[in-house]
């Protein structure tokens, strides 16, 4: 790698493309940089990320977690281990030892991947800022007091100041960065595609399908619908809390829901050139349906918070069942294609 | 989604970025699609952001007259809670709680002013002010 080095700038060369989710735009970025292809959606799906689960005794501003995919690190760690990539992480106790030590690998050439806190960074949108400790980037150069970061899900190259940057690294509370930087250090000369995407697709489908907890998988989605429908109409403010709450850790909180059926739709499609499978292909026209189908509900949950649709329980739990049920058949049929 | 029909509903909170989805085009394939706005989306940000505002304005107002302290209001501000704040601190709930209150808060050594101002990102004495506007 070349680094252009001049006194107080240094400057990798690294190849910026928007991403759908940060975890799998930052692996997928670093391994392309490394010269492996990988597109985000076969992170995402080798990675075997998608998943459901409502955990209600984690609270997160007083409002119950729901959860569209496995929690933060399952991607960097699955993925290069189904591929037998081996990564470098470094946590540090110290903020000052963590940017040192970045600085270091910058001008040694190197671009790295780095969890923040996602309120710190200043060049997110105010409004987009939230106290969530697992957000990934990669860090490719320093000017001066500027860090040049390549953030997968903004759609331009970004700056932060030094300052802002190690204060996002070193948050404390739940997930915790500790100022976790990552790359790649070891990339086989081959590796087995077919294999990991054959184990991906088991672990994810008995993830949906098969795991005994009534909070996960296709269950977990039934449990929610279960409790909109229970919800008692005489505490609104809270319910439209809720709801809306559910909404944007679907579609916001890293694409959530919807956007990550359609992620994982489109590494079916890659999955079924790869494997030879046309008839992944078609299962992943019906997750796209599903997708669909989870907009749907964000979208009149949502305009019933906004009182611009009259309050109904009864039609957003139908519509979760009507998702359960659709895609327990798919993973059914999935499970039954990688036999 | 089909790709043309991904919303494009210039979202103010994206401040003329755009978000990334993937969305199939004419022949069935997945493709990448940027979205720039989506009313679902803009609804529940804005509420989201609208709670912590209305929580905020409270503490302000309770602030005033001496009923809470100012850190509550800019523990609020900064979008959190006492779960959150404790979190970050490292404090016990029960311990952030008591030091919300404003003789609890007057009291506060200057190491722990200094450990609620770290988590919120302020400076020690920024912590008293309260701003004539909530």
């Amino acid at each position: 790698m070349n680094a252009a080095v001049r006194s107080d700038e240094v400057l990798v060369p690294y190849e910026h493309r928007q991403s759908a989710h940060c975890e799998t735009g930052v692996i997928s970025g670093l391994l392309r940089h490394h010269g492996l292809p990988m597109s985000e959606p076969m992170a995402f799906g080798v990675s075997a990320a998608i998943c459901y689960a409502y955990l209600p005794f984690i609270k997160f501003g007083g409002l119950p977690l729901f959860a569209y995919r496995m929690p933060p690190g399952h991607v960097i760690r699955w993925l290069t281990r189904r591929l037998g990539i081996r990564m470098h992480m470094q946590t540090f106790r110290q903020p000052a030892e963590g940017t040192r030590v970045l600085d270091r690998h910058l001008s040694e050439g190197r671009a790295v991947g780095v969890q923040t806190s996602a309120y710190w960074l200043s060049y997110f949108p105010p409004d987009m800022r939230f106290h969530f400790n697992a957000h990934n980037l990669v860090v490719y150069g320093r000017r001066g007091d500027q860090y040049l970061i390549s953030d997968p899900v903004i759609d331009i190259l970004v700056e932060c100041e030094a300052e802002a940057l190690q204060k996002a690294r070193f948050t404390r509370g739940v997930l915790a960065p500790k100022g976790l930087l990552y790359y790649p250090e070891y990339i086989p000369p081959r590796v087995d595609l077919p294999r990991a995407i054959h184990k991906a697709i088991r672990f994810t489908t008995g993830m949906m399908l098969h795991v005994p907890l009534n909070f996960m998988g296709i269950r977990g989605i039934r449990t929610v619908a279960r409790k909109i429908r229970g919800l008692d109409p005489g505490h609104e403010h809270y319910n439209k809390l809720l709801l809306g709450h559910m909404v944007r850790m679907q579609e916001e909180i890293g694409t959530g829901g919807a956007g990550f059926r359609f992620l994982y739709a489109s590494f079916l499609q890659e999955a079924a050139a790869v494997l030879d499978k046309p008839t992944l292909t078609a299962i992943a026209d019906r997750l796209t349906a599903v997708g669909d189908e989870w907009r749907r509900f964000a979208l009149n949950a949502a305009k019933m918070c906004k009182n611009r649709m009259a309050m109904d329980y009864g039609l957003l739990a139908d519509q979760l069942m009507l998702c359960a049920d659709q895609e327990e058949a798919i993973y059914k049929q999935l499970r039954a294609e990688v036999k | 989604m089909k790709k043309d029909e991904v919303p494009q509903q210039n979202a103010k909170a994206f401040m003329g970025h755009s978000k990334l989805l993937y969305a199939v085009d004419d022949q069935g394939r997945y493709v990448p699609a940027p979205c720039n706005g989506w009313e679902a989306e803009e609804i529940v940000l804005d509420q989201a952001i609208a709670e912590y505002l209305r929580l905020a304005e409270d503490a302000w107002c309770r602030a005033k007259d001496g009923r809470a302290s100012a850190l509550e209001y800019h523990m609020y501000r900064q979008r959190m809670d006492v779960v959150l704040l404790a979190q970050t601190t490292g404090y016990f709930k029960w311990r952030v709680r008591r030091d919300l209150r404003p003789g609890a808060f007057q009291k506060l050594g200057p190491a722990r002013r200094e450990r609620y101002a770290d988590a919120l990102g302020l400076t020690p004495a920024d912590l008293d002010r309260l701003p004539e506007q909530p």
